[in-house]
């Protein structure tokens, strides 16, 4: 409201207070005795789960340092695991490998499927099923990665193998991916119910971030005549670019880390190879699980390292994946 | 605010029109053509699409069925039908409609079949488990243990009472370690937000990115192989609690922001200290958002195998001391059992493993029905109970 004008009926009480009014009372916030001890207790717990935290990437660190020096940079060559053998021989390559193409195959099927699963909860389904399609989604994301893993195990698997089968016979020779002696335990099934078990976590953040597309554009687009897909594609998608790569980023931290698919599903094999259907191969976290019952002094550490070595990749990922869904996307104006 | 290019335009149709609000005064003319509905279904898209598939169906029963040599698949029929109404529809509606809704409804199409894709796995997990798993779930299931049972006994012997407890008392501590920490931290994070806020927030970040079998690691490492305590309860719940906390703790300052700041403000207005502020205002406003975050981070730790593989041991026999002993749970049960050779304990596995997703189901229902009671509690609750707290205070001669 301004003072100022001819009919201003408010400004004549204004001046009066002027001169005194200009400088702003001083508030002092004092705080009480109980006041300072909440602080303090408040702060005493974050810093607890800081050091906590910090603790725990310390921890490993040290844990891995022998297997480290003893390893030297053939840490990240050596195909074999071997730490307890004398001489100790191990190394993480087969194992990230197997973890890379694994999650790789996850992704390369995740992120299409949440993509057309975010835009047909928001943009396709019928009012009345949104709500509901979309804690169904949320339930996927809560259900356990071991009934996944078994499921996959017993009915995904056997489903899926006279098809793989097929596939071998018809394209082997010519196909390098398609090659196989045997079929079922291979990364490519581990990547493929990995797949499942990231699609709900992928779908649900998309969504989220789909769901914010300014609704007045998007409607704007269909007032101009667009079609829906014209709308999805000229203004939700590219809105939404930074949340899909984020939320598929997130959804990679996660398939990275899963641990029972691979262990129940992959037939061991510690080698690099680009027969994805063939049986055989190892992952990060699988590879724990498996090697952690028998490891002596060095091969816990050694695992450690492994540890390590996942949770840094991961941490990359997800750190990035923070940075690009927080950025302001293109279109979010005003 | 001066728009001098919408006022000389008459033609309400005009492209340039700045205002869609103001197109439709086109009232005055009398005639309102009938409303459109573009996502309506009309009878034509539902034969378009009928048609289509005849002609795929037809298409893939020839190929397959007259044409080639040799038999297929079943599932090859599906896929070729499937291959082959995408262009077949997209040719029906380039002639009726043009190439850009032909477009439109090939995606459509596509983003439908995506969508299937989606919701298909959980529909096939939940009723392969509920199928197996019923099979095989007696009473008995919650009554007994395995420690009578052998390799041999039918699957319906022996129970996993064991395991129940277990994962119920692994809970229970993994709860009240977390817990506390993480709304601590949340309470730090979103009102103090102290010096330390800023590293607290990362490395919280952080570990939501640790994977489960590394905390499993971590724990076993420095608790049980230094022999501080033997593989036990009390150890898988450290594990689980390290996996909790970031996720309570993100859950819960993001509960924590949607508190309107008003409230705060008028509860230091009123003269409360900080503390009361937060107490006695702060969290209760939040408090549903709250048990959300934390049944949402127990549901998340409760089928965590990895790390508990490494802790609690693992065990056939009744221990109810988390403390010391080995111990079983729920997931370790599951997979010490679907990994056994003989049939019966794998079919016994799927026994455990409807248990616990019917845990999981109820955690989460649950968590939905606590959060969806959050508005409507509030709206009622709190000034009805401010409007009488101000009217006693009122009549208290003080």
């Amino acid at each position: 409201m301004r003072t100022t004008g001819p009919e201003g009926s408010v400004t004549s009480d204004v001046p009066e207070a002027g001169p005194r009014a200009e400088e702003p009372r001083k508030l002092e916030a004092r705080l009480t005795d109980a006041d300072r001890f909440y602080r303090a207790f408040v702060a005493a717990g974050a810093g607890t789960t800081l050091v906590l935290i910090t603790l725990i990437g310390l921890f490993l660190l040290n844990g891995a340092w022998p297997a480290l020096k003893t390893s030297g940079l053939s840490f990240l060559t050596t195909l074999t695991w071997g730490p307890d053998g004398e001489p100790p021989k191990f190394g993480v390559a087969a194992m990230m490998f197997g973890t890379f193409v694994s999650a790789a195959v996850a992704m390369l099927i995740t992120v299409p499927i949440a993509v057309c699963t975010a835009l047909f909860i928001n943009e396709y389904a019928p009012r009345a099923v949104r709500r509901s399609l979309t804690s169904l989604v949320d339930l996927m994301a809560a259900i356990p990665s071991l009934i996944f893993a078994i499921w996959g195990l017993f009915f995904l698997v056997p489903l899926l193998a006279p098809l793989e089968d097929w596939a071998v016979a018809q394209f082997h020779g010519w196909l390098p991916l398609a090659e196989a002696s045997a079929t079922g335990g291979s990364l490519f099934n581990a990547g493929l119910i990995i797949a499942c078990m990231a699609i709900p976590i992928t779908t649900s953040i998309i969504r989220e971030v789909l769901a914010q597309a300014p609704r007045h554009e998007c409607e704007g687009a269909l007032a101009l005549g667009g079609t829906r897909w014209g709308m999805i594609s000229s203004v939700i998608l590219p809105f939404g670019r930074s949340g899909i790569v984020g939320g598929s980023m997130l959804g990679l931290g996660r398939a990275l880390g899963e641990t029972l698919a691979a262990t129940l599903i992959l037939s061991i094999a510690f080698e690099i190879k680009p027969r994805i259907l063939e049986n055989g191969g190892i992952t990060v976290a699988s590879g724990i699980a498996i090697e952690f019952r028998d490891a002596q002094e060095l091969g816990l550490s050694a695992l450690m390292a492994a540890g390590l070595a996942l949770f840094l990749v991961t941490f990359a990922i997800n750190l990035l994946a923070a940075l690009v869904v927080n950025r302001k996307p293109a279109g979010a104006r005003a | 605010m001066t728009m001098p290019e919408t006022k000389v335009l008459p033609n309400p149709r005009a492209p340039e029109g700045r205002q869609p609000a103001s197109a439709p005064a086109a009232g005055p003319r009398g005639k309102v053509p009938p409303r459109r509905r573009p996502r309506a279904w009309r009878w034509t898209d539902l034969a378009e699409i009928a048609g289509a598939l005849g002609a795929s169906a037809a298409l893939t029963w020839m190929i397959f069925g007259r044409l080639l040599p040799f038999r297929v698949m079943p599932i090859a029929y599906v896929l070729l039908a499937y291959v082959l109404f995408l262009p077949i529809y997209w040719f029906v509606i380039r002639d009726g409609q043009g190439a850009t809704a032909a477009k439109d409804r090939l995606v459509t199409v596509l983003i439908a079949t995506g969508a299937l894709f989606a919701f298909a796995p959980i529909v096939f997990v939940v009723g392969y488990v509920v199928k197996r798993g019923a099979e095989v779930l007696r009473p008995n299931f919650f009554t007994e243990t395995m420690q009578i049972v052998g390799p041999l006994s039918k699957a319906t012997e022996g129970g996993a009472l064991h395991s129940i407890i277990g994962t119920l008392e692994q809970l229970a501590l993994a709860t009240a370690i977390a817990v506390p920490l993480g709304l601590l931290t949340a309470v730090y994070l979103s009102e103090i937000q102290g010096p330390l806020a800023r590293p607290v927030r990362l490395v919280a970040d952080a570990m939501t990115a640790l994977p489960s079998i590394v905390a499993g690691l971590f724990i076993f490492s420095i608790v049980i192989k230094p022999h501080i305590w033997l593989q036990s309860g009390i150890v898988g719940s450290l594990a689980l609690a390290i996996l909790m906390l970031p996720t309570v703790t993100i859950a819960a300052e993001q509960v924590l922001h949607v508190v309107p700041g008003g409230l705060r403000e008028a509860a230091l207005a009123l003269g409360a200290p900080y503390w009361r502020s937060v107490l006695m205002v702060v969290l209760p406003t939040a408090r549903a958002g709250l048990s959300t975050a934390v049944i949402l981070g127990m549901a998340r730790v409760v089928g965590e195998t990895a790390p508990v593989l490494m802790t609690t041991g693992g065990t056939t026999v009744m221990n109810v001391n988390p403390f010391s002993g080995h111990q079983d749970n729920l997931p370790l049960f599951v997979f010490t059992q679907i990994r056994s050779s003989q049939e019966n304990q794998v079919d016994r596995a799927w026994a455990g493993a409807l248990v616990l997703l019917a845990v999981v189901l109820l955690l989460f229902v649950l968590a939905r029905i606590v959060g969806s009671a959050s508005p409507g509690r509030r709206r009622l609750r709190v000034p009805r109970r401010r409007a009488s707290r101000t009217t006693s205070d009122g009549g208290n001669p003080s």
